[in-house]
């Protein structure tokens, strides 16, 4: 990882100036919230995405918005990098930390500080759970729309990081269309207020621009929800197909039909399989790939929906379907679903998921170049993602005991990226670039595209201290990248001098 | 008629090199709208037609002069639409002022604001390089979202080129129903209607009535219906009050003001006459009230205000906190460091 290298670089050893920081740090926090044993640390060594791993030179566990502005202060002052950290679920390795870094968990920030039924908003600390939130809006018939897989354990903080995505944002949208406000402490330490309760606010769309900033422009200290009243019913309905093509054909069939399902995924044949041995949930295990299309409304609506989705999944091909009879079984098809990364894990050492999103209508040739691939690098895959969305999540299953393997795990993940951008798509849907995704980057925006990044990037943080080396790549790394990967026979970042 | 780019950015490129201030206009139909336009004109209006348009894809890429109406129209000829109505104040109305004056239609409550539809842009910075963010698929964070960040800033961080667009299919019925009754009980009742899963479209109240759309599937609409009451009213009133062209909207009057603010506060007590619009997120007030009164009864809401037509063009927009103004600053000079790009259009300085 060439580009994490801190600005305004220090020749002091690391352990003077963690001493340094740390000192000052104790004179407004106790003990128990500043970590700087390896033992201490090593819980915050990775993300999960698990291959990359680095010791901070320090973590600080604050638990007020006061603490964290004199901290970022304090770290500023002294040119130590800040990466905030959520719950650690990211699977791009955003929250990876920087060896001469500071590690700032907002994980002591759990609390709700407001749940309002009749203004339909709840206001919480970021570090709260995505899943509580919903969970605490329940009694009024309220929830939280975007739901994660990973929902049990991410925080609201790392949604807004990432503009995390979930089952059913296919129709009830993502992240950035559930928030109402976000509080910033920025690199200076003031706190910012971006949004607000009214539906929109003066100025530039600033929390347009925070969601999905992966923690490079500001620490989120506080965040606001829309809330929205739960859906009287919800089906779910269970399409097998003998081929995989046909399955992402019907897709797209679907989304023309008219109708928007709460929810469409699709599994293929080694997902299912790992599913239904994991989670026992009535799953067809003979199936090339599976549909679970949700629909929700009123009790009539529901139903006249599901006629209509059943003639266009027939008509598409589907081999059987099966709509759950009961809320017992709906949300077992919906356990097969959730729990579909750890099952996978328990069929391969390791796994890699991947994030790309294409254009609906590609999804079957992108799904069979993918099967060649696999092919080609000997390598397995898992399906397993938010079709509707046109938003793929194959997992290659690995060992990273075997030399060699890493290295081409993340070979073919890159090219499965590179096809997403040649087919019109983007190298990350929902995951974020991290440091993980760098490379792509360089092949999905060109020059002036990344230089605009970085632009705005200073306009926050001129010195480059919030998350630094994530999420957008250098241009130098580009060309590094580029000289060893023509594409199509174009030399990418032609103006850019080689060395 | 067609793809203006080059041309386009071979003026900005140029007015940056002599530090020209251009005054971007699609169809010169929000002159009204903002501080007062200053600079050369960079007229937009030729770079129209829809790009690409996938009906079974749900997506439109379309160039910023073209106009909102012809937009619209082509979506229904397959039974789609722009979710969030954008408003044709004028026939001449295009996307990329719609985009660029971030304004939605009655349905903003219910089906989200311009920005949540924006997939992609292109845009031309005020280097005078062509940038393209986003693209035409539903979900991407592939870097920091410029293009939602395009709503609303009034042309000031770049000339709007093509704007990509998430669509949905028309809702299949679409009803009024109108209930007599005063704003305050207005406010009340769709508060309390608000805790349910209701297919509503549209709230506004005029004065004397609550006029209430529904839209959405047959049989929930017909349901909704019955469940919520009321008498049967006028669908056509939706477009009236869209396009401003309720007597209320009127040219002549003291200055229109829009308050936006959290739908649950009661009424304001300012002087002039209120229409309620976005089940009371956006209150239009016509005033000859100190600036500062309906300044303040927006932000003591938890709100803003903003001038919209008439009255002082020196500030007709809502002032920012320090820290934001600073943000704005920067993020100005980060997309158009030689200031050329609507300057002073949005707020003085920037
Ligand atoms: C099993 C599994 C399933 C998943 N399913 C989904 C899914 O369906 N959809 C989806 O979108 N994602 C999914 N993810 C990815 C991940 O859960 C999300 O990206 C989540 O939003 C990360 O939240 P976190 O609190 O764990 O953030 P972290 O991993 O701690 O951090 C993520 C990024 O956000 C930054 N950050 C965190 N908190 C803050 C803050 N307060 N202020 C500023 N920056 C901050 C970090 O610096 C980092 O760059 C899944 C992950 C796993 C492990």
């Amino acid at each position: 990882m060439s580009n994490s290298t801190a600005p305004g670089i220090d020749e002091r050893p690391r352990a003077v100036r963690r001493r340094e920081l740390a000192a000052e740090l104790l004179t407004f926090l106790p003990r128990e919230s500043v970590l700087t044993e390896p033992e201490e640390l090593r819980p915050f060594e990775c993300d999960g995405l698990t291959v990359y791993r680095r010791l901070p030179m320090l973590a600080v566990l604050p638990d007020r918005v006061e603490d964290v502005q004199r901290i970022v202060r304090a770290a500023a002052a002294q040119g130590v990098p800040v990466v905030a950290r959520g719950a650690g679920t990211g699977l791009s390795g955003g929250a990876l930390p920087l060896e001469d870094g500071l590690l700032l968990s907002l994980a002591k920030f759990s609390r709700i500080l407001e749940l309002d039924p009749d203004r339909r908003l709840a206001r919480v600390e970021p570090g709260v759970r995505n899943l509580a939130i919903s969970e605490a809006a329940d009694p009024h018939g309220l929830y939280y729309a975007p739901d994660p897989s990973s929902q049990i354990a991410c925080s609201i903080g790392g949604n807004v990081a990432e503009n995390s995505g979930g089952l059913h944002c296919l129709k009830y949208g993502l992240t950035v269309h559930n928030v109402l406000e976000v509080k910033v402490v920025d690199i200076e330490g003031r706190l910012l207020t971006l949004g607000g309760e009214s539906l929109d606010a003066p100025g530039y769309d600033l929390l347009a621009l925070i969601t999905g900033s992966e923690g490079m422009l500001g620490v989120i200290v506080e965040v606001t929800v829309r809330l929205l009243p739960k859906p009287e019913t919800a089906r779910v309905v269970l399409a097998a197909f003998d081929d995989l093509g046909r399955a992402g054909d019907a897709v797209a069939k679907v989304m023309a039909s008219g109708v928007i399902p709460a929810g469409l995924e699709m599994m293929d044949s080694p997902a299912i399989r790992a599913a239904e041995d994991f989670a026992h949930c009535g799953y067809p295990t003979d199936a090339a790939a599976i549909l679970l299309c949700e629909l929700d409304g009123t009790e009539a609506e529901t139903a006249a929906q599901l006629e209509e989705i059943r003639v266009v999944l027939e008509g598409a091909g589907a081999t059987r379907l099966k709509v759950a009879r009961d809320e017992a079984e709906r949300a077992r098809f919906w356990l097969g679903r959730k729990s579909a990364f750890p099952a996978v894990g328990r069929i391969s050492p390791d796994y890699y998921c991947i994030d790309g999103t294409i254009p609906r209508k590609r999804l079957a040739e992108v799904l069979k170049r993918m099967r060649q691939l696999s092919a080609e690098y000997g390598l397995d895959v898992a399906n397993v993602f938010h079709a509707g969305d046109g938003n793929l999540h194959p997992l290659i299953l690995f060992d990273a005991n075997q030399p060699g393997e890493i290295e081409r795990t993340e070979e073919f993940g890159g090219r499965i990226l590179e096809i997403c951008v040649e087919v019109g798509g983007t190298v990350t849907g929902e995951h974020g670039v991290g440091v993980e995704k760098l490379d792509q980057m360089c092949v999905q925006f060109p020059a002036h595209e990344l230089e605009q990044f970085h632009a705005i990037k200073r306009a926050w943080d001129p010195r480059g201290l919030l998350n630094p080396g994530k999420a957008v790549p250098t241009l130098n790394r580009c060309a590094e990248f580029g000289a060893m990967h023509v594409h199509r026979g174009n030399l990418p970042f032609p103006e850019i001098e080689r060395f | 008629m067609g793809d203006r780019t080059e041309a386009l950015r071979n003026r900005v490129r140029g007015a940056f090199e002599t530090g020209t201030p251009l005054s971007i206009e699609g169809g010169g139909s929000k002159r009204f709208f903002g501080r007062r336009p200053a600079g050369e004109p960079l007229a937009i209006g030729d770079h129209r037609g829809i790009v690409n348009h996938e009906p079974s894809e749900l997506v439109l890429t379309v160039r910023a002069g073209t106009p909102v109406g012809e937009t619209q129209a082509a979506l229904a000829e397959h039974n789609q639409w722009l979710p969030f109505d954008p408003p044709r104040h004028d026939p001449a109305s295009t996307i990329g002022g719609v985009v660029a004056c971030a304004l939605s239609g009655p349905t903003r409550p219910w089906t989200g604001a311009v920005r949540d539809f924006v997939l992609g842009t292109r845009i031309v910075n005020g280097r005078g390089d062509v940038l393209s963010f986003g693209g035409e698929v539903m979900k991407n964070v592939a870097g920091y979202d410029v293009s939602r960040l395009m709503a609303g800033a009034l042309g000031t961080l770049g000339v709007l080129l093509e704007v990509s667009f998430k669509l949905l299919p028309r809702p299949a019925r679409d009803r009024t129903r109108v209930f007599e009754m005063s704003a305050g009980d207005a406010i009340l009742r769709l508060s309390g209607w608000a805790r349910s899963p209701h297919p509503i479209l549209g709230a506004f109240h005029d004065g004397d009535r609550l006029h209430l759309r529904l839209g959405g599937s047959e049989p929930a609409v017909a349901e909704a219906a019955e469940r919520l009451g009321g008498e049967a009213g006028d669908g056509a009133v939706w477009e009236t009050l869209r396009d401003h062209r309720l007597p209320f909207f009127a040219d002549d009057g003291p200055p229109l003001w829009r308050l936006s603010v959290p739908a649950h506060v009661p009424p304001f007590d300012v002087p002039g006459s209120t229409v309620i619009d976005w089940g009371g997120a956006q209150r239009w007030v016509r005033s000859d009230a100190p600036e500062s009164v309906l300044r303040s009864t927006a932000a003591a809401a938890g709100g803003h205000a903003v001038c919209f037509r008439g009255g002082d063009r020196e500030r007709p927009f809502h002032p920012l906190d320090e820290g934001i103004a600073g943000l704005h600053a920067r993020l100005k000079a980060a997309f158009d460091p030689g200031r050329i790009l609507n300057p002073g259009r949005l707020y003085d300085g920037l």
